[in-house]
């Protein structure tokens, strides 16, 4: 028998977008605008200098208008400004705790999941560890241990956010060597570094991916409740948290200084959440 | 000359041992091990190999035992004996094209020009019947059969002496079985290779295999030529297997054996199945002894021999193409 030479399907960006489900593609959309903003913020910000130390005695706490859309703060800062500056806090947080926190637990993931054995119960004992603190808790008695500080934060929240990783990874690829194509690699002869590399790695990764865009949400929570608990970012650096903490006592009169603020994590939350759901919809397929 | 060998095995997942002290010799020829799911067969290929370490016992590699090999020795029999699984989507990972699996295969050994890969990868396509082009699908994108070639492209890529075939064709339809079976034979003749088949398809060993032996509950219970164990079976589990193969026309399969009791677990296990079990089974175990030309582990097996001579002997060369009985 000789197969019939069919047209070799192929996946296009375009195939691919139109499966995509929905829901994946309004998550990306909005955490796209919010990555655009986070960017752009010292060109589109209509105060630049006001995501700094800049202030304007003259003009704090006006209401939104024409020309300050999210009013103004205590120091008549512009909330627009400091809340598109604020974005870019964020997401480097967000990013640079998941690359850590992702980077660390699939390693060490993938090698409990691929070795078994001792190694597997070190590595999951080690997980156990971390696990059993409270995250907020783990991640503020470090907060207060180190420097409040933008790098404070993320080191903080990475060490209470590495061990999900390696615990799903560890699970999932130790399902996957089970497999068998994982045993043909075996009786082959291919090294155990390089199934684990070459086979194991890659199949695993599906589910570590959809957790880590459902975890930037919660990243965002939380870098934000620690500058809001003054152990994160400081003044004058724009960041979400520190923004509503320090509006909150005003919110009765002058709403503003604290609701856009606000309503930026909820929606940077929101997207990464949409978007992971999405995405495991997707991928569960 | 005896290529694989297991002397005495038993295997253990923790506790619970599978395969009780079986001895099985794969040499050039076709040599079939044919066993109801649950019975050991495919962890007992698991540890021929090498994939899994014996609790006792010794899988044998040439002359030496598998389990001392140093790295080089280790590598030679990782080029020698090759595996070909139940089902081509599990043995080819989801991710690679098939001409990346197959040329995994290739360089995993041996260091290869780009050029003399690509030539590589299209003649073993070509010498499994499948077209070249195929080379640049993903599993998801072929059919069954075109995966388990495939993967009998990839295991033949390393040039081995010898495949240990588990179940290779009960995941596929009928009519590719029947193609798959064709091809394996075709290889062994052309690449003069040695194969231990594992399957629960009497039908299939009668046309592959010169020598079979019969696993129930993890112990060998006969074992011999492959046409002496289906024509005239001596004991009463193969020959409640030999009957149990549905046949186009003849009468409906009598149940094998009484129920799916579980394997005793003193003295004969199979006696809870067996119709003509007595006293005697219950208290002690039958150890294999030559009956007429092969090895059987019953008390019986004589009378097992002559009931059967006054029932007509059925050519198991008739099921070749049976259909595999639906897994689990």
């Amino acid at each position: 028998m000789t197969a019939p030479a069919l047209p070799v399907f192929r996946r296009t960006p375009l195939r691919r977008l139109a499966g995509v489900d929905r829901l994946a593609v309004a998550g990306a959309v909005l955490l796209g605008i919010v990555v655009l903003a986070a960017l752009l913020a010292p060109w589109i910000a209509p105060y630049p200098e006001d995501g700094g130390s800049a202030t304007h005695p003259l003009e704090a706490l006006l209401p939104p208008s024409g020309a300050h859309w999210f009013g103004t703060d205590q120091v008549g800062r512009d909330v627009l400004s400091r809340v598109l500056f604020g974005a870019r806090t964020s997401l480097l947080i967000a990013v640079a705790v998941l690359a850590v926190s992702g980077v660390a637990g699939v390693i060490l993931g993938v090698v409990a999941g691929y070795a078994g054995g001792w190694a597997r119960d070190v590595i999951m004992r080690v997980t156990d560890i971390f696990l059993a603190f409270p995250a907020l808790l783990l991640s503020l008695a470090l907060a207060v241990v180190l420097q409040p500080s933008v790098t404070t934060v993320i080191v903080a929240i990475a060490v209470t956010w590495w061990p999900w990783y390696a615990r799903l990874t560890a699970s999932v690829a130790s399902s996957v060597a089970t497999r068998g194509f994982v045993d043909s690699a075996r009786c082959l002869g291919v090294p155990a570094p390089l199934i684990v590399l070459r086979h194991v790695l890659p199949n695993s990764l599906t589910p570590v991916l959809v957790q880590l865009s459902l975890d930037g949400g919660g990243v965002i929570l939380t870098a934000a409740a620690l500058s809001y608990l003054g152990l994160g970012a400081h003044e004058p650096t724009s960041e979400w948290g520190l923004m509503v903490q320090q509006g909150q006592s005003l919110f009765t009169t002058d709403w503003w200084v604290v609701t856009f603020p606000g309503l930026a994590i909820l929606v940077t939350a929101f997207s990464f959440n949409v978007l992971g759901e999405g995405l495991r919809a997707r991928l569960s397929r | 000359m005896t290529l694989l060998a297991a002397e005495g095995v038993t295997l253990a997942y923790g506790t619970t041992a599978v395969v009780h002290d079986v001895s099985l010799a794969v040499d050039e020829g076709g040599v079939g091990l044919i066993g109801e799911s649950g019975s050991g067969k495919t962890t007992l290929a698991r540890a021929l190999l090498g994939l899994m370490r014996p609790r006792s016992g010794v899988v044998r590699y040439g002359a030496g035992d598998l389990a001392g090999l140093g790295r080089a020795g280790r590598a030679e029999f990782r080029r020698a004996v090759q595996p070909v699984f139940q089902d081509g989507s599990e043995a080819l990972d989801p991710r690679m094209t098939a001409g990346a699996s197959i040329t995994e295969a290739l360089t995993t050994h041996h260091r290869m020009s780009r050029a003399e890969r690509r030539d590589r990868v299209a003649a073993l396509l070509a010498d499994v019947g499948l077209d070249p082009a195929l080379a640049a699908r993903r599993p998801h994108e072929m059919s069954g059969g075109q995966r388990q070639r495939v993967a009998i492209a990839r295991a033949l890529a390393v040039e081995p002496r010898l495949l240990v075939l588990d179940e290779p064709t009960s995941a596929l339809d009928v009519t590719v079985q029947a193609r798959i079976l064709d091809l394996l034979e075709r290889l062994a003749a052309e690449h003069g290779l040695g194969y231990l088949l594992i399957t629960h398809n009497l039908g299939v060993v009668g046309r592959l295999c010169r020598t079979s032996s019969v696993l129930f509950a993890g112990r060998v219970v006969e074992s011999g030529p492959t046409m002496e164990l289906l024509t005239r079976p001596a004991h009463p589990y193969t020959r409640a297997l030999r009957d149990a193969v549905p046949r186009l026309g003849g009468e409906p399969p009598r149940a094998a054996g009484r129920t799916e009791a579980a394997a005793a677990a003193t003295g004969c296990p199979f006696r809870l199945r067996c119709p003509l079990a007595v006293d005697r089974c219950r208290e002690e175990t039958p150890q294999a002894r030559e009956v007429e030309g092969r090895k059987v582990a019953c008390h019986r097996a004589e009378e097992v021999l002559t009931t059967l001579a006054s029932s007509a002997p059925r050519d198991p060369r008739d099921e070749g193409e049976t259909p595999d009985a639906p897994r689990q």
